[in-house]
């Protein structure tokens, strides 16, 4: 593969163009085949571990306060008291104004603060109000933005709308240091409702300058599924062949089970590769998802089945 | 992407192997004929290996003419007196008691399909084993409903139906062969491939579970000596036959001069076609089932790529690249993606038309892979460089190995994939749907499949043009095969 | 002293559960001899809009299933009514007054009568469908689809076999129903609905209302979400001509009351009666 340098702006638009499609039954029938991969034993541990150390913990609720963050933000430094074994997780994602808060729970410990930004979860506003959105959040310590694309903007095809509010976005996320928060870009996959929108949305995002991409708000219905995370892997794999640049992949909504984000672990390994099995590169957007992994790794540790009492809630 | 980038964590898939618990072997199988387990008259018998370690699974019964006589006597029996006059919902009835048996029983019987064949525990479970039952519940719903199926009002059953089978997929061809025949009236002696004999021989059992009246299915095991008493006995009505193309050949001359009826599952040289505006990923899925499913070991694989030039390098990287996550290993494994190769005759067949390969120029690829030590095994392979006048390209490989070739026009692949005395199946990848159509129209071939590769379904009939020989299993077309056309519109 | 049995309520059966009637109504049933058997729910119209609501819902859902899978499915029911034998022997028995054999008779042909529909799912398309060969470079293919929600008058006099050789050509194409069952004798209708109600057959499929067959069908036949209307059951021949003529308001599909003997083998009519013919064309050309 040759590498060149990424696509200019101007260039984008016939780089959608020429992008091969998709056949949905196809995609489908591959990510059923990888869920039906058998992971036992030692490779379970490895996988639950992992799929913990890749959480982005969240809560993004209007009832949210900081009494709940602090509580999400405990639970993140602390996933199971009673084994100091047991691995932190990525990040915890809030609404921007209560960063704050959860940066000083979490102290100096090596987990990130992810906040949603640009009038998460529909992206129904001014401009200035997104950018002001995402610095404030960057202000008060979000080491990561989670921004939404303007769907409508890209259903209507208006493509250059949608990639300069990436660019000015990621503009937003810098510090006066020169450091950077890093820019998450949630497709909301749902609302593009097929898998050709979702591998062009994936492709203009890479190409405004995306650090990662992610499927869903967890507002909408359907939010990540293991297709569409499958195809965005796809994405960041062959974008990564073309420009040079590695970019992560975050599915965020719906992944509930340990015996789902191990699906989406087989999927990244046998998709990406090797590369992107690491919080680095990948990263669950889930709640409930975290208590039913250490219930998992409970029984792997203790041979008996958990419940939910023996799990803490955040 | 952190600030402190985090090194990533290898997944080592564990060995995830299917238990064999539930498989009970017996040390030794007799012949199942009139409804019960017979030591064959002469006592001759053979050795079935389990392919992926060489282990001696069982002993089986070699039928000889007398067995053949008395298995097709039964059978004759069975038509007259109880079979053929039995209405045809009551016949449905145990169509669909075996259907449900079947699915009952599937565990076991994917088992048992992959100790004897050596193909994926995967394939067997999610692919073989299903259709198999399926292709009983559909045919089972044509018993009753024999005058709708486009052949008179009356249509008849033929009589005993002489039915051969081949090793790469021994419960499925078994589904494709016996529902179709019971639905439609007949009754049936049916001998497996040498190789793989257990799951017929299980299947037996099942008939004996749903109660079906004894002699309507007799199994005899052997090999060819076994198969070549069978089809050529004077008291059969109608000759199934799926394997190769020689052996179709000889049986099409046996049964010349007879009022026997034919139907005839060939062997394929399949044409892959891949297109510069297909569905990239979903097109490296379809090459790599199309050769590697069941270890290549399909009449209809996709065995020779047809690859348009401009995309050529793009299509080749993602297809090792897609190869290179391919697990060849223990059948049993639950995460085994190709198996072991059936016997060490056709593992020695592969290996030398591979070899003829590499004398003629072609250039040859392999992922990294540890194969066993013990049994049978051939990587996955490609060859590149391959034009159609390389043996590679001509004839049929019958393993995990892929011909490469490329064209520049629609022209050009059509007549490249025409190019071959075979016409089982062809494949082509384009989003163009009247691309599709036009190719679809030109290729000469009994099943195209567009934008996937490898689907069978009992409603859709199955076959092939020229070589590949006559005859459809499968959907409306496939009851055909066992009927007489009788009653109005005939 | 003997023991005193536990009566059942019927009820009606709309969208998978089993509510009384809206109205409060019940009718008394009795059998063949006139003595008292139970009391049954007497559908209103509103019961017969609720369960017009309810088939509308699941038609998508049931249409959208593989044909494959609808036989599975319906053969499953067969199954079952199996293992309700005496119950519905017992039950025809009493509403049609035959001895227990004869009625077993009944049950029995009922059973295979609903397998051979079982059968017809996957093939439906292969006998009525067709690659048309136009006079150009297109494909042109035919293929059935249901037609929609239907709703079934049921034979009067056939309280089971009858009632199932209306019902399964409906529901086997992917059709959904509303069935007035026969309004003397609906008991084996409610005890085929506790069948259907424990099958793999979705809720609303399938909807049982028992009562005034002459009162409720003129609301089905006039219901603007209504597509196909089956007057089978429908005994006077100038109330069934108003209830086509009724059905005209949305060209509804109508299929005119008959009495068939319900033992002979059917046709296909009654199915292809409520499919429609989708033609696809696509041109053919590189």
């Amino acid at each position: 593969m040759t590498t060149t340098s990424e696509p200019a702006a101007s260039d984008v638009a016939p780089l959608l163009t020429d992008l091969p499609g998709v056949d949905a039954v196809g995609l489908e029938a591959r990510a059923a085949a990888l869920a039906t991969r058998s992971i036992k034993k030692e490779a379970k541990a490895t996988a639950i571990d992992l799929a913990i150390s890749m959480v982005d913990l969240t809560t993004l609720e209007g009832a949210d306060t900081p009494g709940k963050v602090r509580s999400l933000a405990a639970k993140a430094l602390r996933p199971d008291p009673s084994d100091p074994t047991c691995p932190q997780v990525a990040a915890v994602c809030v609404y921007p104004d209560l960063v704050a808060t959860a940066r000083e729970v979490l102290g100096d410990a090596p987990i990130g603060v992810a906040s949603v930004a640009t009038a998460f979860p529909s992206g129904r506003a001014p401009m200035s109000v997104k950018v002001d959105d995402t610095t404030m959040a960057v202000e008060a310590g979000a080491s990561e933005i989670d921004m939404v694309i303007d769907r409508g903007a890209f259903l209507a095809g208006d493509l250059r709308k949608v990639y300069d509010e990436i660019v000015a976005i990621r503009a937003a996320c810098e510090r006066p240091d020169g450091s950077r928060a890093h820019l998450k870009v949630i497709l909301e996959t749902g609302e593009l409702a097929t898998y050709d929108n979702v591998r062009r949305a994936s492709w203009l995002a890479m190409a405004a300058g995306a650090d990662f991409i992610k499927t869903s708000t967890g507002k909408v219905s359907p939010a990540a599924t293991l297709p569409v995370t499958l195809l965005m892997l796809e994405a960041v794999r062959d974008y990564r062949d073309a420009f040079g640049r590695q970019i992560g992949v975050k599915p965020a909504g719906g992944i509930r089970t340990t015996k789902d984000a191990i699906k989406y672990l087989v999927t990244v390994n046998e998709t990406a590769g090797l590369d992107w099995m690491t919080p680095t590169w990948f990263r669950f957007g889930a709640s409930s998802l975290l208590n039913d992994l250490l219930m998992q790794r409970q029984k792997l540790t203790t041979g008996r089945y958990a419940g939910p009492d023996y799990v803490t809630i955040d | 992407m952190t600030d402190h980038a985090i090194p990533p964590v290898a997944l080592e898939y564990a060995p995830a192997p299917e238990s064999r618990a539930i498989v009970d072997l017996r040390p030794s199988y007799g012949l199942f004929v009139d409804g019960a387990f017979v030591d064959g008259a002469d006592g001759r018998s053979f050795k079935t290996v389990n392919p992926a370690s060489e282990e001696v699974l069982a002993e089986v019964a070699e039928a000889g003419d007398a067995d053949v006589d008395a298995a097709v006597a039964a059978a004759r029996r069975a038509y007259q007196r109880v079979w053929s006059r039995m209405p045809g919902h009551e016949r449905a009835k145990y169509l669909y008691r075996i259907a449900r048996i079947l699915a009952e029983r599937s565990r076991e019987l994917a088992v048992l399909e992959s100790l004897d064949n050596g193909k994926p525990i995967r394939e067997s479970r999610d692919v073989d084993v299903p259709l198999v039952s399926q292709w009983f519940f559909y045919y089972a719903g044509w018993a009753d409903k024999l005058e709708h199926a486009g052949l008179g009002t009356s249509p008849r059953p033929l009589g005993v139906a002489a039915q051969v089978i081949p090793w790469n997929f021994p419960l499925l061809m078994l589904s494709w062969k016996i529902a179709p025949a019971l639905a439609a009236g007949n009754t049936v002696v049916l001998k497996p491939a040498e190789t793989t004999p257990l799951t017929a021989l299980l299947f037996a059992e099942i008939c004996q579970q749903a109660d079906l009246p004894p002699g309507v299915v007799n199994i005899v095991t052997g090999a060819g000596e076994t198969g070549r008493a069978l089809v050529s006995h004077p008291g059969v009505d109608k000759v199934a036959f799926t394997g190769s193309t020689d052996v179709g050949r000889q049986i099409a001359r046996s049964v010349a001069g007879t009022d026997k009826r034919l139907t005839l599952e060939l062997g394929g040289k399949a044409a892959n076609i891949l297109f510069d505006d297909a569905p990239l990923d979903q097109a490296v899925e379809g090459i790599v089932s199309g050769i590697f499913f069941n270890q290549g070991h399909v009449c209809c694989a996709g065995s020779r790529l047809l690859v348009q030039e401009n995309v050529y390098d793009d299509v080749m990287d993602r297809l090792k690249r897609r190869m290179t996550t391919l697990r060849v290993g223990d059948p049993l494994d639950k995460n085994t993606d190709v198996g072991a190769i059936n016997s060490r005759e056709q593992l020695d067949r592969i290996t030398e038309l591979a070899r003829t390969g590499d004398a003629e120029g072609a250039e040859r690829w392999s992922p990294p892979c540890d194969l066993p030590s013990s049994g049978f095994w051939y990587a996955p392979t490609i060859f590149t460089g391959v034009t159609q006048a390389h043996r590679i390209a001509r004839e049929e490989i019958f393993g995990p190995v892929l011909s490469v070739l490329t064209f520049r026009t629609p022209d050009e692949a059509v007549a490249k994939a025409n190019n071959t005395p075979y016409g089982l199946s062809a494949g082509v990848w384009t989003e163009k749907g009247s691309r599709i159509l036009a190719m679809a129209d030109r290729l000469r071939a009994g099943v195209v499949w567009a934008n996937t590769f490898n689907k069978f379904d009992p409603a859709s009939p199955f076959g092939g043009y020229k070589e590949s020989g006559y005859g459809r299993e499968g959907g409306r077309h496939g009851l055909a095969a066992y009927l007489a056309e009788g009653g109005e519109d005939a | 002293m003997s023991r005193l049995d536990v009566r059942k309520t019927y009820k009606l059966y709309i969208g998978g559960a089993f509510p009384r009637s809206e109205s409060g109504h019940t009718f008394e049933v009795s059998d063949a001899k006139g003595r008292f058997l139970a009391n049954a729910a007497k559908a209103s119209r509103k019961d017969a809009r609720d369960a017009v609501v309810a088939a509308r819902k699941a038609f998508g859902g049931w249409a959208g299933r593989t044909p494959y899978n609808r036989g599975q499915v319906l053969y499953r029911v067969a199954e079952m009514i199996e293992g309700r034998h005496d119950q519905f022997t017992s039950d025809v028995a009493a509403a049609e007054g035959l001895t227990k054999p004869q009625a077993a008779k009944k049950v029995d042909a009922a059973i295979d009568r609903w397998v051979w529909y079982a059968g017809w799912a996957d093939k439906l398309a292969q006998v009525t469908g067709n690659a048309n060969q136009v006079a150009g470079p297109f494909f042109n293919l035919s293929s059935p689809e249901p037609t929609g929600v239907v709703a079934v008058v049921a034979p009067a006099d056939d309280s089971l076999l009858g009632l199932v050789s209306v019902l399964a050509p409906v529901i086997v194409s992917g059709n959904t129903a509303v069935v007035v069952s026969s309004y003397e004798r609906p008991l084996p209708a409610i005890t085929l609905a506790e069948v259907l109600a424990t099958s793999d057959v979705p809720g609303g499929v399938v909807n049982v209302l028992t009562g005034d067959a002459d009162a409720l069908a003129p609301w089905l036949a006039a219901h603007l979400d209504v597509n196909a209307l089956d007057l089978t059951g429908i005994t006077d021949a100038e109330g069934a001509a108003e209830l086509e003529a009724e059905a005209a308001v949305n060209l509804k599909r109508v299929l005119r009351p008959s009495a068939p003997d319900w033992t002979a083998t059917p046709g296909i009519g009654r199915m292809t009666t409520f499919l429609e013919t989708k033609t696809v064309w696509h041109p053919v050309g590189v």
